[in-house]
């Protein structure tokens, strides 16, 4: 690969924009194409170029033509945004970190959002609507909001709700979530935007200690993103 | 975790290739090894990165660590002659015994030079 290829497909993730990078076999002639952009020294047919686009599509990296070329699908970065700087948070921004996200947390409140308990992460202190305005959730976006308490949740929850993110958690117990959703209700989301909420967040798996919970989250959150099919019910040994 | 430079082992794709760059910039000679095809039970998908220099140093995978050392010895070849190889490991293949893909997955993996 040349080096002006690998800066290319640096600054389209760095920009949050997908790429695809196909590669001759044979030759190693390559060509970077993002949207109607295309660079590199392989020349493309227009019928190969059209079965790119349709790959990018599908998001599916793959052989094309009998083996001849490989095509590989650069998707932006995944991004988890989290409401409370919690103790469950503490355990779930390295998780999440580790499986690729890059990780926001929100936190008005400055005493619990502190570069000391979350080394390294980016830490917004605005009110959570100010906040999500400024993040934006995409398709590639998970929120999860953790602070039980509805002057932070909520608002934060209303523009999750309002965007494409394809996951949106809420911990707290089911008594919690049904006057949760009362509220939302009467901020006037309808039935469906509110089925979209995880809630209580996480899969039953027994999570009682900080940790267990964030992996219980982080849990739902990949077979959500994954589309995994609905898991057997947990059986005794 | 917070932000450090150094190559981890458990890097992503946007990490290999963040690292690749940095590499280079060091000036040391950089291969890298890509998953484009794969059948049966193998365990890492096609797309998946393994970023290798001339230290033998690795960062992402391309397998469960099974023909890893494989690789590594043929984009050690990619980087001094600069041709592309694509590598076929797999149950048919009886190389697959002697590597370790025992997983009874098979697996093309593309590699190449990056060059300066």
């Amino acid at each position: 690969m040349k080096r002006s290829l690998l800066r290319a497909l640096l600054a389209a993730q760095e920009a949050k924009r997908p790429v695809a990078l196909l590669t001759e076999v044979e030759s190693g002639r390559q060509l970077l194409i993002a949207g109607a952009d295309q660079q590199g020294d392989l020349a493309a047919s227009a019928s190969l170029i059209e079965a790119v686009h349709e790959r990018l599509q599908q998001e599916r990296s793959g052989l094309l033509e009998d083996g001849k070329y490989f095509l590989q699908v650069f998707l932006p970065p995944l991004r988890l945004i989290i409401v409370g700087a919690v103790h469950i948070s503490q355990a779930l921004v390295p998780m999440a970190k580790l499986a690729g996200y890059e990780v926001s947390v929100i936190d008005p409140r400055k005493a619990w959002a502190t570069e000391a308990r979350f080394p390294g992460t980016s830490m917004l202190t605005q009110w959570p609507d100010e906040a999500m305005e400024a993040l934006q959730p995409d398709a590639r976006t998970a929120v999860v909001t953790l602070t039980h308490d509805p002057k932070l949740d909520d608002p934060a929850l209303l523009r999750a709700l309002n965007s494409p993110a394809f996951y949106v958690g809420a911990l707290g117990s089911t008594r919690t979530h049904a006057r949760r959703l009362e509220r939302l209700r009467a901020e006037g989301l309808d039935e469906a935007a509110l089925a979209r909420i995880h809630g209580p967040a996480g899969l039953a798996i027994g999570a009682r200690a900080p940790a267990e919970i964030a992996i219980s989250v982080m849990a739902q959150m990949t077979a959500v993103l994954r589309q995994a099919p609905r898991l057997a019910p947990l059986r005794n040994p | 975790m917070n932000g450090s430079s150094e190559a981890q082992a458990w890097a992503g794709t946007d990490e290999v290739l963040a690292q690749a760059d940095a590499w280079l910039e060091e000036g040391r000679k950089v291969a890298l090894a890509t998953v484009v095809a794969t059948w049966g039970s193998s365990p890492r998908p096609v797309g998946s990165q393994l970023l290798v220099d001339d230290k033998n140093n690795m960062v992402g995978s391309v397998s469960g660590g099974c023909i890893e050392g494989a690789v590594v010895a043929e984009a050690r070849a990619a980087m001094e002659d600069g041709r592309p190889r694509l590598l076929d490991f797999g149950v048919s293949d009886e190389m697959a015994w002697e590597v370790g893909l025992a997983c009874g997955g098979s697996v093309k993996v593309y590699v190449e030079r990056l060059e300066s």
